[in-house]
């Protein structure tokens, strides 16, 4: 006969060795961490913006729209172009109709709630294009906030997001600084932009890169010091956004000025 | 549409994937576990402190915080876009993530509460479980009853005064390591907004210290204001039943040991009030003193668009005036019941404003966004992240009060 002290005893045990989920062991095995980044890869992706060369023509954002299947109407994108109007008065202009899916039909700035600001030419002290996209972060916060481990790093560099294992919490869409993240009209869950890593690991461009007719575009591995990417990244003047955020970004850009945010 | 789009209003450049994404079941997320937390410290601080005033509302907020409990994970599944993944967190939980913890603090948490309360009541459980035994002819609901109280005695059967004693200690220590589980069920609440760095207004490591002062706060207050209106109706079923019955106890004894419990509590929350507005304060001033690159779009967004929500309605109706209310000398009751209903709004708007308030702006620094909260609930959308949604939130706590006073009564040992 199991005495009650006994009974009880065991009974905890049992309740608490079940409650405890097989994952918490990783808490105390960060070796395992460890090692799937230690393991030198061979490739790291990383993206080149010519700022000078874009003219705001929105052919990125349509093909991406296309290639990755996100809804061609809805106000949300992977990759959006902005458009930058400097005046005399020291003001700074941003828009992005549509994500500039359209490119951008008038020179009228969307100002939100349905106003525009028209400017007069010889107002403009300096206008430019800036391309964006997900800056595949050496340091993602996104991953590091996703409760459930749905978004994570590939070791080629690249942020995915598993939509069979994504909660849909959004918590990874507040950690990142610039605003790339989004929820999926159709999936309902976390999107992104992933160099279109369908595309790349097979030997092909992305789509954006595949549909910019001015080349302000480029994909490449940082990891071949031969790849023109890595030489130009290496050899020019290149700058990244928000480094301030330790976010480590892997996006670089040729012609950028303090005024991009 | 664009989860998001239909509640958003954006002013000047906002990125295009930008909306406000957390709306109000995170706020209520915060301020239904700040209730949580608080409820179980007033509790403690009979159990542990032997604060002898609180014994009356001790046990009280105790059942409370277990009403509560539930609704602190209710939010969440409202937010959520693929709420049955949501136990995925439990399951596969990635420790990096703040939220990765929730399961574990929360269970945890729960199981301190549970064990605590049949310490508490198991004297109750045992008593009403040999009361029903010795009916013979038991009706359906008697039945039921027996079953039920049985099983909850776990078949420890002992009521001697020495077993109760041991009741006692076991009260003290669950209550013990009860207040570092509620802090931390919730400072961590407040670690999940701190420690996202791409938001201006969240970031500070302040965020959780902030975070258990105004939770305890609310709980406290929330459990005055129900304790004050379970009392009155109390009051008023006593006078209807002494009319037949003269022997039961007056009203005005109900009256006193009510007055003396508002009061000593009301200290206690004026104390917490007071270090979480230094706390605010603090973080405040340290902002505009730094004034690092963002906080010119904060300002803006404190001293301007949001100047209202923050120093109207937080600070002034729901700290200043309370503050003002309770300090007063001769405290009563229907004073107590103002303050601590203008002290729920406080810490209800503390929670809107950093919340809402943090998605007011754009990351990008050089836009606004406006949350525009859907009222009527026409679509599953509009209803969970809606008005009503909240509602449900609020509301089920109380309804799951009602039950658990079923179970384990509240008030009725002092009243016999």
């Amino acid at each position: 006969m199991i005495s009650r002290r006994n009974f009880c005893k065991k009974s905890m045990l049992l309740v608490g060795g079940v409650a405890l989920p097989l994952a918490a062991f990783e808490l105390f095995n960060p070796k395992k961490l460890m090692a799937d980044k230690s393991d030198e890869a061979k490739v790291r992706w990383v993206f080149l913006v010519d700022t000078n060369k874009c003219t705001g023509c929105g052919f990125c954002v349509r093909a991406c729209k296309i290639e990755n299947e996100t809804p061609y109407d809805a106000n949300v994108s992977r990759t959006w172009v902005e458009r930058y109007v400097l005046t005399r008065d020291g003001m700074t202009y941003i828009d992005s109709p549509k994500a500039a899916r359209d490119g951008f039909k008038t020179s009228k700035i969307d100002q939100g709630e349905g106003k525009f600001k028209e400017i007069k030419g010889e107002e403009i002290d300096k206008a430019f294009f800036v391309p964006k996209l997900c800056n595949q972060c050496e340091n993602p916060p996104c991953v590091q906030v996703c409760p459930v481990g749905a978004t994570y790093q590939t070791a080629d560099g690249v942020v995915l997001v598993d939509r069979s294992w994504c909660i849909g919490c959004g918590y990874c869409i507040m950690g990142c600084p610039y605003g790339v993240r989004f929820f999926h009209p159709v999936y309902h869950v976390a999107e992104k932009c992933n160099f279109c890593y369908h595309r790349i690991s097979r030997g092909m461009k992305t789509a954006c890169v595949d549909a910019c007719p001015f080349d302000a575009r480029k994909i490449g591995n940082i990891k071949d010091p031969n790849d023109p990417v890595t030489r130009i990244i290496m050899t020019e003047r290149v700058n990244i956004l928000k480094e301030e955020y330790g976010t480590k970004p892997q996006v670089f850009y040729l012609g950028l000025t303090k005024e991009v945010k | 549409m664009v989860h998001g789009e239909l509640w958003t209003v954006k002013e000047l450049f906002v990125y295009p994937n930008e909306y406000i994404y957390w709306t109000i079941q995170i706020v209520m997320y915060p301020f239904m576990t700040g209730l949580v937390a608080g409820a179980f410290v007033l509790s403690s601080l009979y159990h542990v402190f032997n604060v002898k005033q609180l014994k009356e509302i001790a046990r009280f907020s105790l059942v409370f915080s277990f009403a509560l409990l539930p609704t602190a994970m209710l939010p969440l599944m409202f937010h959520l876009l693929q709420p049955q993944r949501g136990i995925e967190v439990m399951l596969t939980p990635h420790f990096t993530s703040a939220i990765a913890a929730f399961g574990i603090v929360f269970s945890t948490y729960g199981m301190i509460v549970a064990s605590e309360l049949w310490f508490v009541y198991r004297k109750h459980f045992v008593e009403s479980a040999l009361a029903l035994r010795q009916i013979g002819d038991r009706t359906f609901s008697q039945h039921i009853r027996h079953l039920l109280f049985s099983a909850l005695t776990l078949g420890a059967m002992d009521i001697s005064e020495h077993a109760l004693e041991k009741d006692e200690k076991a009260v003290k220590v669950l209550a013990g390591i009860g207040i570092p589980v509620a802090c931390f069920l919730h400072g961590y609440a407040g670690f999940i907004f701190g420690s996202v760095k791409a938001n201006a207004l969240w970031m500070t490591p302040l965020m959780p210290v902030i975070f258990i002062c105004s939770a305890v706060v609310s709980g406290i207050a929330l459990c005055l204001l129900t304790y004050i209106v379970a009392m009155e109706l109390r009051k008023l079923l006593f006078s209807w039943k002494r009319k037949q019955r003269p022997l039961y106890t007056s009203a005005d004894e109900l009256k006193s040991t009510e007055v003396l419990t508002v009061t000593m509590t009301a200290k206690y929350l004026v104390m917490f009030m007071v270090l979480a507005i230094s706390l605010e304060l603090l973080d405040l001033i340290f902002r505009g003193y730094t004034a690092v690159k963002s906080w010119d779009i904060l300002r803006s967004v404190i001293y301007g668009r949001d100047f209202i929500n923050i120093f109207v309605i937080q600070y002034g109706l729901g700290n200043l005036v309370p503050f003002v209310l309770f300090l007063l000398p001769r405290l009563t009751i229907r004073r107590a019941v103002a303050g601590t209903i203008l002290m729920l709004l406080g810490v209800f708007m503390m929670r809107w404003n950093v919340v809402i308030g943090g998605q007011a702006f754009s990351s990008s620094f050089a836009g606004f966004m406006h949350y525009h909260l859907p009222i009527w609930p026409e679509t599953m959308e509009t209803y969970r992240e809606g008005l009503f949604g909240a509602l449900t939130v609020v509301a089920i706590p109380f309804v799951l009060f009602w039950f658990l006073d079923k179970i384990m009564p509240v008030f009725r040992k002092g009243a016999d």
